[in-house]
């Protein structure tokens, strides 16, 4: 396997006195990897990306990129370039003089300069604005320039803070598949930061997530969503139910309303657990209808429903204090339910995660 | 149309004739704030600017006398007379030094203060301004005691076993005077203009392989240039007209604009000569301005 393109052994960053920005980072992202670090604003996130673009330096830990030591040394000496989050486009130069700084620092020749800057423009469809200044294009002209300008020099690894923020829904959607194609196009290790879940399921070849400082879990995106290791990462990404538990013997668990539920293998012998559900693997049944086997079911009563178009969401009391969210697809076959209708919610065995604090 | 329109909300539905009359009534409202600071211009500016203008047409009696008749241009003509070409010459090379060791020093400076924290920037800046609460004329006085013959300078200089050193009343002293007098005009401007800078091009400059000295050549320079211009003009135009230093630092012994003006007035007697010699001079500043304007606005 190809030496990893980034590496950060036991990385600490603390700003001042007290504040741990970063703590304790392991982290190895494979070269041509997408990878996204996803977390709330706070989360070191972007401080993370800061030291290994050399514009913050750890306190304390290693950054390598293919192999050799960045240490303490500065942005332009590290074969990294950066997205940046406002794209920091130079407002007194040109498309072209801004897409063109990189090579012309690095002392290429200028008949090359020429070409390579022609080219990416072209790649990012805006050879017609090379001349125009940034504040004359939209919002989506300049992300595609703060990308041109970073690609240009073919760098090791692209760093990215959340270069779509700025965009609105539509368009964000768009660049979306658009960098994930020209990812795998020029085939550049990208590091993502992003606070956005669904920005980073639907591009990242693997995802970290961060929270306080630290890495919480590393996978791909059906590893994150699917398997959730801790009660975080669960609430982060997606919408979940959590329901706290007492093992009561192999694979069971009684609930706070008394009722016995079947839990999945892993469980510690006896103590507390919480089970996490998503609300799409929660269904709801009318009586008289049959419940497949192999189900947790609880009976509930509907408290709330609420219309997003393509499904129904639903809050269920089961007795346990807080509601259930249960989502149902919008589909004529399905039915809807009313509140205040009295059903079944039930949800297979294995659909439960365990998650620890 | 006898019926006055009023723009009352609420009571009836918008007509274009309601909306002209609420518009006129706001452009009405706009003028009346601003007829105090009218006033005051046109009283105190505009007029006296006027009848300098129509002064330096007018002619000068044997004895001194100004005579509103006889309107000439002998008074322009002699604008281009060797002495006057000597006097602005001097004038222009004195000011442009004073712009330039303003911007070279303050340059720095603002930087620094502009990177500091809030509160380190607002205790600095009030330093710059403390120079302000004294009196200008105070301030320069104190600068003949430093520059003396028995001042600061010399004494220095003896200490090290060299000779006196008399700064006083030489050029050197003038423009020591001057970039003294006029530096937080500069540092001001300049200030401002580096605060206001996104430092994440900086960062995105040195992200492109720039080395820091070419990231403020390529991105800071440029980009605070707004500052460097009001600064310079800032500088510049009080510099060229300046009166009170050369007559206190100069001893009188080289003529600037500023002297040869007033002494065209007070000495000479030669108000229409003084007067042109004024307006020459605005109009030649004026132009530089403009100029200058332009050349920094095409940096951004």
């Amino acid at each position: 396997m190809a030496e990893a393109a980034v590496e950060l052994v036991d990385v600490r960053k603390q700003f001042g006195d007290d504040v741990v920005a970063v703590d304790s980072l392991d982290l190895t992202i494979e070269d041509g990897e997408f990878f996204s670090l996803l977390g709330p604003s706070g989360c070191g996130k972007t401080t993370t990306l800061r030291m290994i673009a050399g514009f913050e330096f750890p306190t304390q830990g290693s950054i390598r990129i293919h192999g050799a030591e960045m240490g303490l040394m500065p942005p332009n000496e590290r074969p990294v370039n950066t997205v940046f989050q406002s794209y920091a486009l130079f407002p007194h130069m040109t498309v072209f003089e801004n897409v063109a700084f990189g090579l012309e620092m690095q002392k290429v020749a200028k008949a090359d300069v020429e070409s390579r800057v022609r080219r990416v423009l072209d790649q990012v469809q805006l050879s017609q604005r090379a001349e125009a200044k940034p504040s004359q294009l939209s919002g989506g002209m300049q992300q595609r320039v703060a990308l041109a300008r970073a690609l240009v020099n073919e760098p090791e690894v692209l760093l990215l803070d959340e270069p779509l923020g700025a965009l609105d829904l539509k368009l964000r959607q768009n660049m979306q598949l658009e960098l994930k194609d020209l990812q795998s196009r020029v085939g550049v290790t990208f590091v993502y930061v992003t606070h956005d879940q669904e920005e980073a399921l639907t591009m990242s070849d693997r995802i970290g997530v961060m929270s306080e400082g630290r890495l919480l879990q590393v996978g791909d995106s059906q590893d994150i969503y699917e398997r959730p290791r801790s009660r975080f990462v669960a609430d982060f990404i997606g919408e979940i139910n959590i329901i706290e538990a007492e093992v009561t013997g192999a694979r069971i668990a009684k609930l706070a309303n008394g009722a016995e539920v079947g839990i999945p293998e892993g469980h510690p012998p006896n103590g507390a657990v919480a089970l996490a559900l998503r609300p799409e693997r929660l269904a709801l049944h009318r009586d008289g209808e049959s419940v497949p086997d192999g189900r947790n079911r609880l009976r509930a009563r509907i408290t709330r429903r609420t219309y997003y178009g393509d499904v129904f969401y639903y809050d269920v009391d089961v007795g346990l204090g807080e509601v259930l969210e249960v989502k149902e697809e919008n589909r004529p076959e399905i039915g809807t339910h009313d509140i205040g209708d009295e059903v079944t919610v039930s949800w297979s065995v294995d659909a439960a995660n365990l998650v620890s604090e | 149309m006898a019926k006055t329109i009023r723009a009352a909300p609420g009571d009836a539905p918008v007509t274009p004739e309601l909306e002209q009359a609420a518009a006129r009534a706001k452009s009405r409202r706009g003028f009346l704030i601003s007829l105090p600071a009218y006033v005051y211009l046109v009283l105190l500016f505009a007029v006296p600017l006027v009848l300098v203008l129509v002064y330096s047409f007018a002619s000068r009696s044997s004895t001194g006398l100004t005579l509103l008749e006889d309107w000439n241009m002998g008074s322009y003509r002699r604008l281009f007379s060797p002495l006057v070409a000597e006097i602005a010459v001097r004038s222009f090379v004195l000011a442009t030094l004073t712009t330039l060791i303003c911007l070279l020093v303050s340059y720095p400076f603002a930087y620094y203060i502009a990177t500091r924290s809030a509160r380190a920037r607002n205790i600095l800046l009030v330093m710059v301004m403390i120079p302000f609460w004294s009196n200008f004329l105070v301030r320069t006085y104190a600068w003949r005691v430093i520059l003396g013959t028995d001042g600061f300078v010399s004494q220095i200089s003896r200490l090290f076993g060299g000779e006196e050193i008399r700064v006083l009343f030489t050029n050197t002293a003038v423009l020591i005077g001057l970039v003294y007098g006029f530096m937080p005009f500069m540092v001001l401007p300049l200030y401002a203009a580096i605060e206001r800078l996104d430092w994440g091009l900086v960062e995105a400059a040195r992200d492109l392989y720039a080395n820091g000295w070419t990231a403020f050549r390529k991105v800071t320079l440029p980009l605070s240039m707004p500052g460097v211009v009001a600064g310079s003009i800032l500088v510049f135009i009080p510099s060229l007209g300046a009166y009170v230093t050369p007559a206190i630092l100069g001893g009188g012994r080289t003529t600037l604009l500023g002297d040869y003006i007033v002494s065209q007035f007070l000495t000479a007697r030669n108000w229409p000569f003084g007067s042109a010699l004024s307006i020459a001079v605005m109009a030649v500043m004026l132009l530089a301005t403009i100029f200058y304007f332009r050349a920094g606005a095409k940096t951004l």
